[in-house]
């Protein structure tokens, strides 16, 4: 049953030194005050997961807390690049980082595995390129039509963390707009904390309204504005200026860690 | 002097590609613009599908991140990322995708990974996204890139998304179709010389025996399109 807490203890409680953790949403609700709390408590050499590693990945892998990414896509959607992930991966600054990538598909059917408590999921797709060479995935054949398709292993974080619109107190979750894969997420990871933008007395239905049940939710946090500068629809905009001008932020080292430093995000370990 | 630039009629081309067709499949940049045009000039029925979920989104401006609240708000449906793959674009229900690339070389396969050695990069790019499986479900894939040495390679340095269901590579300069599995010249852009596009291309490039050229931009596509970008 999940317990409503602040973030401070709800990532105090979840996240430790070395974790592998999924902090998700797919270019909505992205959980960056959850984020930038894990940064705060100075959580270090974790293995970072997800789909669309942003900004908010961009800060965690710049100030050196992960020692691994698996992930689908890094990129400033609709900008460019991701400068501090490239610096990473290119030369190695400010650590070298060890890295596991796949397709959005592949990703995708790894959480759903994940959810399912499933060892694999299969699917089309990964054949003919440069992929499996250089990932965790593997052919089998389909023991009813003989067909040739990809395995790609259950994604299992220890720790998912999504933020979502609202919740009310017995920590039931509705989020809503492009729902991404934040339940499966969830679902799939041994410990889970979903940030809440409001807490309400009891949920409406919403169209298009995805509910997470606060039994299968470890701790539930109001964060307002928890995903700025994604957003969360209906509540938040996305500042679509502020991910223009971490363009510049990012590309510069120096620039970057002053701006981290003025926001508190380099990490002291308490 | 043309009125119009080289990437404007990229655009409109891209747009006409469109014409005729029941859904697209669409990134941020020039494609989805190109298709917010086909909406307004060519198709006004044309389903634009967006990798973050939404299906039938129908925005008014063009979208920065294709998780913009507008695509979502305007969506017939906005569905998870499992349902997107495994439900809608796996099984072949979206018939044209629109997808871009770092390099692409003489079969359309595309590179959206890295420049250089795998393990040390000299530029490390974003990586696959949803192309490998687009490329793959979607009937015919239009890639839209810019006309250089370094985009059209005669190799690879990243395998990330198979070519054989590109129909059409839509350059500044003109345009590329497969012929015996090759890509081959068939489009000029107007004021564009063959030897112009072979001096911009890193391969021995083959062109058709009556290479067309593409139709100036008329006065409502230049007009849609202007006031599109401008909105």
């Amino acid at each position: 049953m999940a317990q409503l807490v602040t973030l401070q203890e709800a990532i105090a409680e979840t996240v430790h030194d070395g974790d592998s953790v999924a902090l998700e949403g797919f270019t909505h609700l992205i959980p960056f005050a959850a984020g930038h709390e894990v940064l705060r408590q100075g959580r270090r050499e974790l293995e970072l997961v997800r789909m669309t590693p942003d900004i908010l990945y961009d800060q965690m892998v710049g100030v050196g807390a992960a020692r691994r990414l698996v992930f689908s896509y890094g990129g400033n959607p609709g900008v460019g690049s991701l400068h501090r992930f490239r610096d990473a991966i290119e030369h190695g600054w400010p650590r070298p980082i060890e890295v596991e990538e796949h397709s959005h598909a592949g990703m995708a059917n790894r959480y759903v595995a994940g959810a399912s408590k499933l060892p694999f999921m299969v699917m089309r797709g990964y054949a003919g390129t440069d992929l499996p060479a250089h990932t965790n995935v593997r052919p089998m054949v389909c023991p009813f039509t003989g067909e040739e398709l990809m395995a790609v292993p259950a994604l299992n974080p220890d720790v998912a963390i999504v933020h979502a619109q609202e919740a009310d107190r017995d920590g039931n979750v509705q989020l809503w707009g492009i729902p991404g894969v934040q339940k499966e997420a969830v679902l799939a990871a041994s410990r889970s904390v979903v940030t809440v933008e409001r807490i309400v007395e009891q949920l409406e239905p919403r169209p298009g309204g995805v509910v997470i049940p606060g039994w299968v939710i470890d701790y539930v946090a109001q964060a307002p504005g928890g995903s700025k500068p994604s957003y969360a629809l209906g509540i938040t905009e996305r500042d679509n200026d502020f991910y223009r001008e971490w363009d510049v932020i990012s590309r510069d080292r120096e620039r970057f860690t002053t701006w981290m430093d003025e926001h508190g995000l380099t990490g002291v370990t308490s | 002097m043309s009125d119009y630039s080289n990437g404007e009629l990229q655009t409109i081309v891209a747009a006409r590609s469109l014409a005729g067709k029941r859904s697209c499949f669409i990134g941020v940049g020039r494609p989805s613009t190109a298709a917010l045009l086909a909406r307004m000039v060519h198709n006004p029925d044309l389903v634009l599908v967006y990798e973050s979920g939404t299906i039938g989104a129908k925005p008014f401006r063009v979208p920065l991140s294709i998780g913009d609240g507008e695509l979502a708000q305007t969506a017939d449906l906005v569905v998870s990322v499992p349902e997107m793959f495994n439900y809608w674009i796996g099984p072949g229900r979206v018939q044209v995708a629109f997808l871009g690339a770092a390099q692409i070389d003489p079969h359309a396969n595309l590179n959206s990974t890295v420049i250089g050695d795998y393990a040390h990069p000299k530029t490390r790019l974003p990586g696959a996204g949803g192309a490998p499986e687009i490329a793959t479900g979607c009937e015919e894939v239009v890639v839209i890139a810019p006309h250089t040495t370094r985009t059209l390679v005669q190799e690879l340095d990243f395998k990330t998304t198979r070519g054989e269901r590109t129909t059409m590579v839509i350059t500044d300069l003109g345009v590329l179709t497969p012929s015996g599995g090759e890509l081959t010249l068939t489009t000029l852009h107007p004021g564009v010389t063959v030897q112009q596009v072979r001096e911009n291309t890193g391969w021995e490039l083959k062109t058709t025996d009556n290479v067309q050229v593409s139709e100036a931009p008329t006065p409502e596509e230049l007009a849609a399109l202007r006031e599109l970008v401008a909105r």
